[in-house]
């Protein structure tokens, strides 16, 4: 028993140094190369970082492209969905509320038109992306309030959108806040 | 909607691709046969030097238990410490504080057990220090520990007779070195150069686009999300696990780290095979096991592609499925595929929050997690399913006549009264467990506690009950994914789950390896005309059968009251 507990401790310390050090420092010395340099890839405006490529913000003026909502209203020192059931009537109500605020921005919309995850929060809190979808029922709000040619923003959305991995899998999306970075670059 | 499920049908057939081979692999590096890793021999000898270890002793199933029990048992007195004090460590750039024992309690048994249940949020709750050196060093640990143990049962059959079940910290090394460490190396840099992040930088601060001020918690997350997936333990480096999008940047790292927490189960299943010469063995449980998750799989994705019926009413186009607790990258099928996995190995990383999916999936999620012997956690999948194979041998004896043997040996009395104490277990830690918090929960709402009972759930009604219901499931099968609406960070939740990790984890390990170490030093019996044959087809379905009838009886009233009662709720 005694050898077993020497030994234990002994490796423990062996691996420590293998796993703990050696592996994750090497990681993050190769990361280096990465974009971003295993910071995080930021965005920059006028020589000013607005924001992670990867990391969604929220967006509620009117002159912009609006995300998905939020259980922690972006807060990307505490990530986490609502952990909202399907059921739970309180939640059923939250929704409803969003849908009648869409509505209220965009009345020139259908209930139909609206893409559930307009009004459903996302996983992480931090869901950077919306689908094509969801950008194309805001265009004609964003356009009419910066007095832009609608079809001028439409194409703008069209040129963000990201097709799936290869062609092939998974769901095309739309990163917002590198939407709403070309929309405000635009004349 | 079709990229979607191409996505789902590509990842499955590259797991398959990764899997087999690596399962010949292993067969084979275990066996202490030439493959390719052996340039890493001197690594390993230096290893063994510096711990004083003899890596060729052979044991026996008791010193191999023993040697097991001791290092885990280190890990834990020693973890516990550690997560108290973590504040007053180095490496703390974001100035988290220490934990308290009960969550310091749950915490480490839990990263110690790969349960990976996590009480506190990874942003706030702990340092880079303890990220790595205790979380990430236990997503190694945890995981060659249910190897090791997985390949001592190996060992007891590949012999006819034997009493040693090869050496605990051999096997233990080696799968740290020929294993995890290379594949989760390329798994790694496949994270990082896809924008997960990799230094040491503490927090940053900036201005969102529209004037906010935001600050962003970083940190050297990709090693550790790397192992989190390989080693099927889940613990992650964010609160929203691989949700987030720096710890699951894109659909690529997506299926990256899908496929990285499902190679090894798989990889495990056929090298059993391989390793006791009885190749047809190991596919056979690889089929009963892949109908099992294909059971499980396709009623979760197809009620997640068809959102949420009361959400529908309202009016708004599901276009892609239900997206609640989802992430537009991934889309509803990805998530669900992953949730069937995660739930099926004890991952229990999510990519979504199975608190929000639609009930039917919360019933095939929880299920899948009684069984939890479908491919399972790394190595202790097999160990689960090994006591489901000598319940089955016993009933196909009871039902010819004739002494139940298993590959040549008798199995009998004392061995049949481990697998069926093991196989109570379960339904006793989950049960009571479930029982005790519903009590306190309706007899004692008003507690003093971190998080009062009557404000521990998230969710009113039947859902309620799934939450806490979900939490001991998880628990006890080391699993760790949660209905993360449960108030859960209080010192109730905090022991009483931390307890049924500790049972749940280590007596189904001690179980299989003593009734494997019990037959192989048994007199090998000769096949024979009336041996029961256990690499058939026929067999394979009887043991699929004896699974669903255990879990049906244990588990169908629990199960009745929460989710599907809230399927049939949401129906009228």
């Amino acid at each position: 028993m005694k050898t077993y507990i020497l030994q234990a401790i002994r490796l423990t310390l062996v691996l420590t140094v293998l796993l703990c050090v050696i592996y994750p420092v090497f990681i993050s010395f190769v990361g280096k190369l990465s974009k971003g340099g295993g910071n995080g890839e930021t965005i920059i405006v006028n020589g000013k970082v607005v924001g992670y490529a990867a990391v969604g913000q929220s967006f509620t003026k009117p002159q912009y492209f609006w995300g998905r909502p939020s259980a922690v209203a972006y807060n990307a020192a505490g990530s986490a969905g609502s952990n909202k059931g399907p059921t739970n009537p309180d939640y059923l109500k939250d929704v409803q509320k969003r849908i009648d605020t869409l509505l209220k921005y965009h009345p020139y919309l259908k209930r139909s038109d609206i893409p559930s995850e307009m009004v459903t929060a996302s996983g992480s809190g931090l869901d950077p992306d919306i689908s094509p979808e969801a950008a194309q029922i805001q265009v004609k709000r964003v356009a009419a309030f910066r007095k832009l040619d609608e079809n001028k923003v439409a194409k703008l959305v069209a040129d963000h959108t990201e097709s799936p991995l290869l062609g092939m899998f998974g769901p095309s999306k739309i990163n917002v806040l590198k939407l709403n970075v070309a929309l405000d670059q635009l004349k | 909607m079709n990229t979607e499920l191409f996505g789902i049908i590509a990842t499955f057939v590259i797991t398959l691709l990764i899997a087999v081979p690596l399962g010949k692999y292993l067969a084979k590096m275990f066996a202490g046969e030439k493959v390719w890793t052996d340039f890493l021999k001197p690594l390993e000898r230096g290893i063994f030097k510096l711990s004083g270890i003899n890596p060729d002793a052979p044991m026996n199933w008791k010193q191999f238990l023993k040697a097991m029990m001791t290092i885990n048992l280190f890990w834990l007195a020693y973890g516990f410490f550690v997560l108290i004090y973590q504040d007053k460590l180095p490496l703390n750039p974001d100035g988290n504080p220490g934990m308290t024992a009960d969550l310091a309690f749950n915490t480490i048994i839990s990263f110690v057990a790969n349960c990976n249940l996590q009480d506190y949020s990874g942003e706030t709750g702990a340092t880079y220090l303890i990220q790595h050196f205790i979380f990430m060093f236990l997503h190694f640990a945890s995981a060659a520990t249910g190897i090791a143990c997985g390949v001592a049962v190996f060992k007891a059959f590949r012999d006819k007779t034997t009493t040693d079940l090869g050496n605990f910290w051999n096997y233990f090394v080696k799968t740290i070195t020929r294993l995890l460490l290379p594949i989760a190396m390329v798994i790694a840099l496949i994270l990082t150069f896809n924008g997960t992040t990799s230094s040491y930088a503490g927090k940053d601060q900036f201005m969102s686009l529209q004037g906010d001020t935001v600050h962003m918690s970083r940190g050297p997350a990709a090693p550790m999300v790397a192992i989190k997936h390989l080693g099927t333990n889940g613990g992650g480096w964010f609160g929203a696990n691989s949700a987030h999008p720096l710890e699951n940047p894109n659909y690529m790292t997506n299926m990256t780290e899908i496929i990285a927490q499902f190679i090894i189960p798989v990889a495990m299943i056929l090298a059993f095979g391989y390793y006791i010469r009885r190749k047809k063995l190991g596919w056979i449980i690889f089929g009963v096991m892949m109908l099992g998750v294909m059971m499980l799989m396709i009623p979760s994705i197809t009620s997640e592609l068809g959102g949420n019926p009361l959400i529908a009413k309202m009016g708004v186009t599901q276009h892609t499925g239900a997206m609640e607790g989802k992430e537009v990258r991934f889309g509803p099928a990805a998530t669900a595929y992953w949730s069937t996995l995660t739930t099926v190995t004890s991952t229990g990383s999510v990519n979504g929050m199975h608190d929000s999916f639609m009930p039917l999936t919360g019933l095939w999620q929880i299920l899948a997690m009684m069984i939890n012997g479908f491919f399972g956690g790394c190595g202790v999948g097999l160990l689960n399913y090994f006591i489901y194979l000598i319940i089955a041998v016993f009933i196909s004896g009871l039902m010819v006549g004739r002494t139940p043997e298993f590959l040549g040996h008798k199995v009998e009395a004392r061995e049949v009264k481990i697998a069926a104490l093991i196989t109570l277990l379960s339904p006793f830690l989950i049960m009571a467990g479930t029982a005790v918090s519903t009590w306190v929960l309706t007899a004692h709402p008003n507690i003093n506690w971190a998080v009062k009972p009557s404000t521990w759930l998230n969710n009113p009604g039947f859902h309620g009950f799934s939450e806490m219901l979900y939490q001991y499931t998880s628990s006890n099968a080391n699993n760790g994914s949660g209905f993360e609406g449960l108030g859960d960070n209080n010192i109730f939740w905090n022991v009483s789950a931390g307890l049924v990790i500790f049972f749940g984890r280590f007596l189904p390990i001690i179980g299989p390896v003593a009734i494997a170490g019990l037959l192989a030093q048994k007199k090998y019996v000769p096949e024979s005309a009336g041996t029961l044959k256990v690499d058939t087809v026929t067999f394979g379905l009887m043991t699929f059968a004896v699974i669903l009838v255990l879990n049906a009886l244990s588990y169908f009233p629990a199960l009745a009251l929460g989710p599907i009662a809230e399927y049939f709720s949401m129906l009228k």
